[in-house]
């Protein structure tokens, strides 16, 4: 009986979400490690509302794409180690869709569970009303470019000695457009601008990402695995 | 079927082998054999077209192999060192992945059908951590039996199985031979493939 690529891309996905769900507490760890380093600000900087509400829109940035690079480790280092890997390249659908469920079920533990946190730590910060809403639209935009073009490192580093540094060094700036333009779009609303343009240049950039990165990815992992 | 035309491995800058050409018809059985470290998995991974050769060229059923390949990638069948077994799912869920993956989807029933034919009946709900090094061997090589791949290549097979599941794994290779598979295999065992047509390639100095 031969299967449909949906139906393979479909068992990729459930088998993810399975694997994650049974165990969750490394998929916690990420989440917990976004929430203490926003929590950090407010004690080691100044408790005033006023400056909070202003850093506000960085900090939660910048905790989000560390806490979205500490897990990419676990996108392909698992598969790599037990040779899930080598079968998911035998496979005869296209390597790069394979990747592309990979990095969507990785975003969908690690990165979609920021979003729906990033209201809450919006709120200690003093962030109201509109800037709130933008900043978890922002995140929702922006969060799946970092799992993307964080994959395309992950795949290059694979089976290195110290990968998990040289993946923060080759990913960081990377990261940076998608930086400026989520917490500038939150910065715009607070300071009485629209937001509409850094949303936009986010989601084509996320866009952007989704096109390149998948295919970027499966090559370097034929790459890694020569 | 398959053949491999002036191969070279390098890894590094040595020099694994040169110039290795060989060709295996449907129904016969390529048993690499070389010392450790002489180049036997390199040679496995090339023909699965994991890793490409420095020099000449693979091909199956005529035509030059590749991994983007979905037609022959839907024809091969490889086990590695590492089993592509994971620690959180059970042995049916592994089971039910892999074929899935490979492009032929099974039902549970079917799944546990053959995890019992590779003596894992008592098993086949246990996460695959708990399970001993053999049985997780085991688990991987169920997927033969469902197998519609035409070429196995099968990296140590034997490792870690008991005589029993030794005996079932020669059943099922001879039983793939007779289909008209192809089947290329390393192995450090004394394994004999005596009613089969086989032919042995040398890796490596001797």
């Amino acid at each position: 009986m031969s299967t449909s690529m949906l139906a393979t891309l479909n068992c990729v996905l459930q088998r993810e979400v399975k694997l994650a769900a049974r165990r969750l507490p490394d998929v916690m760890t990420t989440l917990f490690f976004f929430v203490i380093v926003v929590s950090l600000f407010p004690l080691g900087v100044s408790p005033e509302t006023g400056i909070l509400r202003t850093i506000a829109p960085g900090v939660v940035w910048v905790a989000a794409l560390l806490a979205s690079m500490l897990a990419l480790g676990r996108l392909f280092g698992e598969d790599y180690r037990d040779g899930t890997l080598e079968q998911l390249l035998l496979a005869p659908q296209p390597l790069s869709l394979l990747v592309l469920i990979k990095i969507l079920s990785h975003w969908l533990v690690t990165g979609a569970p920021l979003v729906l946190m990033s209201p809450l730590l919006g709120l200690q910060f003093g962030l109201q009303g509109e800037a709130l809403g933008v900043l978890v639209v922002t995140l929702l935009l922006g969060t799946p470019a970092l799992s993307l073009v964080g994959a395309v490192g992950a795949a290059l580093t694979l089976g290195l000695r110290g990968g998990g540094v040289l993946l923060s060094l080759l990913i960081l700036p990377l990261y940076v457009p998608v930086l400026i333009f989520g917490a500038g779009a939150v910065e715009a609303v607070a300071s009485g601008l629209g937001a509409s343009g850094h949303i936009s240049l986010l989601a084509a950039f996320s866009v952007l990402a989704l096109c390149g990165a998948p295919w970027v990815t499966a090559a370097a992992l034929r790459i890694s695995l020569d | 079927m398959l053949k491999a035309h002036q191969l070279t491995a390098v890894r590094g800058d040595r020099r694994l082998f040169t110039q290795l050409s060989f060709s295996v018809a449907a129904g016969e059985l390529l048993y690499v054999r070389g010392v450790n470290g002489s180049g036997k998995t390199t040679l496995l991974r090339m023909l699965a077209g994991l890793t490409q050769p420095a020099e000449g060229g693979i091909q199956w059923d005529g035509r030059p192999i590749g991994v983007n390949d979905d037609r022959f990638c839907g024809d091969v069948f490889y086990l590695g060192h590492r089993a592509a077994i994971k620690d959180d799912l059970d042995a049916v869920e592994n089971l039910g992945f892999s074929a899935t993956l490979a492009g032929q989807s099974i039902s549970r029933a079917v799944a546990r059908k053959a995890l019992s034919a590779m003596g894992l009946s008592d098993h086949d709900d246990l996460p695959a951590r708990v399970l001993s090094q053999g049985q997780r061997r085991r688990v991987a090589l169920a997927r033969l039996l469902n197998s519609e791949a035409r070429l196995w290549i099968l990296d140590e097979p034997f490792t870690a199985l008991d005589t029993v599941a030794i005996d079932h794994l020669q059943a099922s290779i001879h039983e793939h031979l007779g289909r008209g598979g192809v089947v290329v295999l390393t192995t450090h065992q004394r394994v004999e493939f005596d009613s089969v047509a086989s032919r042995e390639l040398q890796v490596g100095r001797i």
